[in-house]
């Protein structure tokens, strides 16, 4: 017999997990990763569509049996109502990303460019700066970063990913 | 009717059919406390907060009811978290209550406030601040459900003081409703039915039990499977008495410090059978050279334990007795013989390695223990401090009290002992309370010999007085070059402090002197400790050293082998 966790088979998955909004549920969910040493990526909460039930979504780095405790620890805590594993599913996955630019007259025609090429907006200008607004993948947020960073990022802020399943949500839902 | 705050949360402990609290009162709960004399509940006033939470664990583990401790806001509910942290380890229902600062005051430092349910998120299975009268009835009632449903432990309800001070109309919650909370209780049938074809394809089986059988109330249940398939059966430190440890099929504890047949047979098993046991590190040692042959059934009434440190080829979630009673007519009759009797070869060579301390004319611990569980035939309720004396009240004592034993086994709680000890006594004025400890635990909450006092409760101390943080010089005289430091305890005459608090204290110092002053202790009307000036560098064998297999150990010195 073996131990439970082999490390071999490390990935990143994605959890969507629904919880009653109430005063501290929050705070106890990211206290429970930090407290079992879970690794997470990305970690993002916000209203679901039903009154009173927050929707979270959370990339975590893990393998098969890791996951598989997360997701077990997760159901434990008492409002917690479901736990998604989204991974393997057919799923769209956003992040969004505010960035404010370095950029003067010489420079704002050619931002303007890269930011359309990425179908991104620009939200605000002011006399030596562009604030950009992005949504898209991961891959395609870091991409824009690095091609604005030659310019001088002077702020950035990214909420971290959500997802939604294609069609109905089925994921390999633990319970 | 209308009530205030303070009488709601008694009304809601008289349904949940709560007769006992363990606490201090203080600022913050006055107006709770000035309304208790209304209600039939007795309030025990312990001498620490810790000691009211390990009181209250005491209480639930010798009856299986939820036990109940009250502290002020603040160093009152401060004080409370190692009791809460060691119940909620061993899966004790508790349910803790602390006054809070008003709700106006939340959040700016007032006098005595502190964030307890931020603190002891960790640390409970579920926790609550309530700040509105219109909400404690619900809070309470939930709290609860919560402890002792599933896979029970510790739950805090904080009460702000207009909370206790507000009036409202009350109505008792009927229902619980808990959209993220629906344990499981029922292993499913499929799964129960192919670990029935398992369990009778086994040829060398074992049957390993943690708390969750006591916790289950499976005794009579595991003992029935045992007997009919004629598995022998194994146990946690928190599994013992799940089956009369008299039992020809019981072979005793594994683990760290289990006996070398009991090891030999979880190593040489080709099936575990393991009920509400959580493989923990103390009984597998290093996860990957554990019962290398064995596949491994695992019921559990939580998923999360489940394939959590050991690999699972059959798991179950499900309460054990439910899950027993599933397996009890699917399992066949079986003789076994074979394997008992290579189990009976090797337990022949422990009692030869007993032989050591039996023929010993000093005064060692094995003899105290062994005595006491002739004495008591067995049937007295044990609690056992944390370190050597735990150890040994495990190895000699044999537990045939179902619940018959209560010690700090997950968070390892020096000082736990002699409150829950009272916890116990308060819980089951009837049956025998002893206590083994030692002389460092005993210490950590000694105070709480006032409170046996103030209560009249005829609990018995054994005091196993070694001088010593004996586990502790224990590893450092096996593992790190007898650099005994820290360890050597300069300690007062116990008996003395013992009759200062107002209870009989004998000083035992030799062999001959043992039976007399246990038959004397546990004859007498009232509280006695008996202070057991033990060998002092005597060891508990024996030992898996860290990181080896459990069947690797240092075993007890035969006659003629050099001690160690
Ligand atoms: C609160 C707490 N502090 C420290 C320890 C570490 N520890 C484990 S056993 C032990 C020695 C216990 O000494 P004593 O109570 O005299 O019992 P003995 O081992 O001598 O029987 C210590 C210090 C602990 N388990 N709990
Ligand atoms: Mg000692």
């Amino acid at each position: 017999m073996s131990l439970a966790q082999n490390h071999d088979n490390y990935s990143r998955r994605t959890l969507v997990v629904l919880m009653e909004d109430r005063p501290g549920v929050l705070s106890n969910v990211s206290n429970l990763f930090r407290r079992r040493n879970y690794n997470i990526e990305s970690l993002t909460v916000g209203h679901s569509e039903t009154p009173d039930i927050s929707r979270m979504t959370v990339v975590v780095y893990a393998s098969d049996a890791v996951l598989e405790q997360v997701s077990k620890q997760l159901y434990k805590l008492i409002n917690v109502t479901k736990v998604i594993d989204i991974t393997d599913d057919d799923a769209v996955i956003r992040e969004l990303a505010l960035i404010r630019v370095h950029a003067v007259s010489a420079s704002r025609a050619e931002i303007k460019q890269l930011v359309d090429i990425f179908r991104a907006q620009i939200i605000d200008v002011a006399h030596d700066s562009m604030t950009i607004e992005i949504t898209g993948t991961e891959d395609k947020v870091d991409s824009l970063i690095e091609i604005l960073r030659p310019f001088g990022i002077k702020e950035l802020t990214r909420t971290g990913r959500v997802a939604m399943v294609r069609g109905a949500l089925q994921g390999a839902s633990r319970r | 009717m209308r009530m205030n705050g303070a009488q709601i949360i008694w009304e809601c402990l008289v349904r949940e059919g709560v007769d006992t609290v363990f606490g201090i009162t203080g600022g913050k709960v006055i107006p709770l406390y000035h309304e208790l004399p209304g209600f039939p509940i007795h309030h025990v006033t312990m001498r620490h907060e810790q000691a009211a939470a390990h009181a209250a664990d005491g209480y639930a583990r010798a009856t299986g009811k939820v036990g109940v401790c009250v502290a002020t806001s603040g160093p009152g509910a401060t004080n409370l978290v190692t009791g809460i942290a060691t119940a909620q380890m061993d899966s004790s229902p508790i349910v803790a209550i602390t006054g809070q600062v008003a709700s106006a005051d939340l959040g700016t430092d007032a006098f005595q406030e502190v964030d307890i349910t931020g603190i002891t998120m960790p640390i409970t299975k579920h926790n609550y601040l309530v700040t509105n009268v219109t909400d404690l009835a619900q809070a309470l009632r939930e709290a609860f459900h919560i402890a002792r449903s599933g896979h029970p432990g510790a739950v805090l309800v904080d009460v702000t003081v207009d909370a206790q001070m507000g009036v409202t109309e009350f109505v008792y919650p009927e229902d619980v409703n808990l959209p993220g909370y629906k344990p499981h209780t029922t292993g499913n049938p499929r799964q129960i039915a192919q670990a029935a074809e398992m369990i009778n394809a086994a040829s060398r089986p074992i049957i390993m039990a943690g708390r969750g059988v006591v916790v289950a109330g499976a005794g009579q249940e595991l003992t029935a499977l045992a007997e009919k398939a004629r598995i022998p059966v194994v146990t946690t430190l928190l599994g013992k008495s799940a089956i009369a440890e008299s039992n020809p099929l019981y072979l005793g504890m594994g683990g760290m410090h289990g006996e070398g047949y009991t090891n030999m047979a979880l190593q040489s098993a080709d099936l575990i059978v393991n009920f509400g046991a959580r493989f923990d590190d103390r009984f597998t040692s290093t996860a990957q050279t554990f019962a290398p042959r064995a596949r491994v059934i695992h019921v559990d009434i939580d998923p999360a334990e489940i394939a959590k440190r050991i690999r699972v080829d059959m798991p179950i979630v499900g309460d054990a007795l439910n899950v027993l009673r599933q397996l009890l007519p699917l399992v066949q009759e079986a003789d076994r013989g074979e394997w008992m009797s290579t189990i009976d070869h090797w337990r022949q060579e422990t009692g030869e390695r007993s032989q050591r301390w039996e023929q010993s004319e000093e005064l060692v611990p094995q003899h105290i223990i062994r005595s006491l569980s002739e004495i008591t035939h067995g049937e007295a309720i044990m609690v056992s401090d944390v370190g050597q004396n735990q150890m040994w009240e495990a190895q000699y004592y044999t537990h045939n009290r179902f619940r018959g034993l209560i010690s700090s086994g997950g968070l390892g709680t020096m000082g736990f002992g002699l409150p829950a000890s009272i916890g116990a006594k308060m819980g089951c004025r009837d049956v025998p309370v002893w206590l083994v400890v030692g002389d460092g635990g005993i210490q950590m909450t000694i105070q709480e010999l006032a409170t046996i006092r103030q209560e009249g409760l005829p609990i018995k101390i054994a005091l196993l007085n070694n001088g010593y943080l004996g586990m502790v010089r224990q590893w450092q005289e096996l593992f790190y070059d007898k650099n005994y430091c820290g360890t050597p305890l300069l300690g007062p005459e116990f008996a003395r402090l013992a009759e200062a608090y107002g209870i009989a204290g004998i000083t035992v110092h030799s062999k001959d002197d043992v039976v007399p002053a246990l038959k004397h202790a546990a004859e007498v009307d009232g509280p006695v400790l008996i202070d057991f000036r033990i060998e002092q560098e005597h060891n508990v064998f024996p030992i898996v050293p860290v990181g080896r297999a459990i069947d690797d150990m240092i075993r007890r010195p035969r006659t003629d082998e050099q001690p160690r």
